[in-house]
């Protein structure tokens, strides 16, 4: 039997996302964003879930909408404040939503650890601020450190350019961000590709997130770009 | 008194202290101005935490491509010889100590370097710290860009940072539109001021005890006109 991760629809792609689900969500701002396996998950109704991304959704789309929604209970992230992120600042003060507010190269590191098998790493950032409260720490090369835990997710929604049937994937410029890390960190990796390409088709050189880390993959030929949208917004 | 610098004055001055071949990373805010005026003769690599080496000028109206933006979520060019990595690789770059200098804005720095820049630390307010910590805490050199005082002229340089850290004893050098102080082991050493200021009126708009550095000069910056915001 030949192996080939392909799903024919979005709806085939987020099939069985459990109730509760941590859901690791590729992005940062704008970039990267897949927006249409979110809508997809937002039809599916999965709900209580909890959500790791580096932001907060912005705007009215995507994660926005996933939040608007009701279906998130939890968002893990670095950076959920902005003028845009309208739909969480709101939930936020109405304390609809809890929030964990990780410095970004820890979330990366977080996750990277998590699908990397490391039980926990020490790392000198946020040491001596109030996000290191209550956490252990150690000094190590005359340096305080903090330890932090990995994150495992249940399931990876990530947005990549090219993918081949294994599954093996390339991103598009400043859209990688959190990306990789994410693909490893879950247990199953659902990706939408602008192209699904051939095998042997991506350079073995230029893969960037190997096909083991893949689970499923649907092809989204023209992705909503949620950033033109604001543009839009913004000229009008 | 001289006429306190302007933001682009500012930019300029710190864009002045970098040195060519460095790799810098530029905070959001007043911090991405300092691209605008650099040295024409010197070559420096710019660092954007959500992934790029080798940043360019802001895209041009028209020409945006939203899979290539700064930290700050504004639409950029990458010059040839730039790269691209994950945000794992890139937060390595910065806390592995390889990059050379972060240039970020400042709500307080203490006379021992402590940065707040990330919260006022005020109820109801959400916090979102993004990369503020790993650059304060990793890059080589941390250049602080800020107005001297706040807005209501509270002293912004003070003995003890009362907003939550951001990273302790990590600040080199402050430029505000009034001087250039380095945090030195035993303080703030102010380096350069504008004409016309005196130490003691200096130190009067200072909540930190300051020392006059010895090779104390003018600072001074060309007339500059503000620069183009990006409307996203």
């Amino acid at each position: 039997m030949s192996i080939d991760k392909r799903v024919p629809s979005l709806e085939d792609a987020v099939r069985g996302i459990a109730d509760g689900a941590v859901v690791a969500i590729s992005g940062f701002g704008e970039a990267g964003n897949p927006t249409e396996l979110v809508h997809a998950l937002i039809e599916q109704g999965a709900k209580d879930l909890t959500v790791v991304n580096n932001n907060a959704g912005t705007g009215r789309m995507g994660l926005a909408k996933l939040l608007a929604a009701g279906r998130v209970r939890k968002v893990i992230c670095s950076f959920p404040r902005s003028a845009k992120s309208v739909v969480f600042q709101e939930l936020y003060k109405d304390g609809k939503i809890e929030l964990e507010v990780v410095p970004q190269g820890t979330l990366a590191e977080r996750l990277r650890a998590g699908g990397a098998g490391i039980g926990g790493f020490y790392t000198p950032t946020a040491a001596g601020t109030p996000l290191a409260e209550g956490k252990e720490t150690r000094i190590i090369d005359g340096r305080d450190h903090v330890l932090e835990f990995p994150i495992r997710a249940d399931v990876a929604l990530i947005k990549a350019d090219k993918a081949d049937p294994f599954g093996n994937l390339t991103y598009r410029k400043a859209a990688r961000n959190f990306a990789p890390a994410m693909a490893m960190a879950a247990t199953l990796t659902i990706v939408q590709a602008r192209e699904v390409v051939g095998l042997g088709d991506i350079d073995p050189e230029h893969v960037v997130t190997p096909s083991i880390f893949v689970d499923r993959i649907v092809e989204v030929s023209q992705p909503i770009s949620e950033a033109a949208a604001l543009l839009q917004q913004v000229s009008r | 008194m001289t006429a306190p610098l302007n933001r682009d004055q500012m930019a300029w001055r710190v864009a002045q202290d970098i040195p060519g071949g460095s790799y810098v990373n530029l905070g959001i805010g007043m911090p991405e101005m300092v691209s605008n005026h650099l040295p024409e003769d010197r070559q420096i690599i710019f660092h954007c935490e959500n992934g790029i080496l080798g940043m360019g000028p802001v895209a041009a109206m028209g020409e945006e491509d939203f899979d290539l933006v700064t930290a700050g979520k504004k639409p950029v060019t990458a010059i040839a010889g730039a790269a691209f990595f994950d945000s794992a690789d890139s937060f390595a770059m910065i806390r592995g100590g390889h990059l050379d200098i972060a240039v970020l804005g400042a709500f307080q720095v203490s006379a021992g370097g402590d940065l707040a820049n990330w919260s006022t630390g005020l109820a109801g307010s959400t916090p979102a710290v993004g990369g503020a910590m790993d650059l304060a805490q990793g890059a080589r050199a941390v250049f602080v860009i800020t107005e001297h005082t706040t807005k209501d002229g509270a002293p912004k340089i003070i003995p003890e940072c009362s907003y939550p850290l951001t990273a302790a004893g990590v600040v080199t050098s402050v430029f505000t539109d009034l001087a250039v102080i380095d945090i030195g082991k035993n303080g703030p050493v102010v380096r350069e001021m504008v004409a016309g200021l005196s130490f003691d009126d200096l130190q009067a708009r200072t909540g930190a005890t300051l020392t006059l550095s010895p090779t104390c000069k003018v600072l001074k910056a060309p007339a500059l006109k503000a620069t183009q915001r990006h409307p996203i």
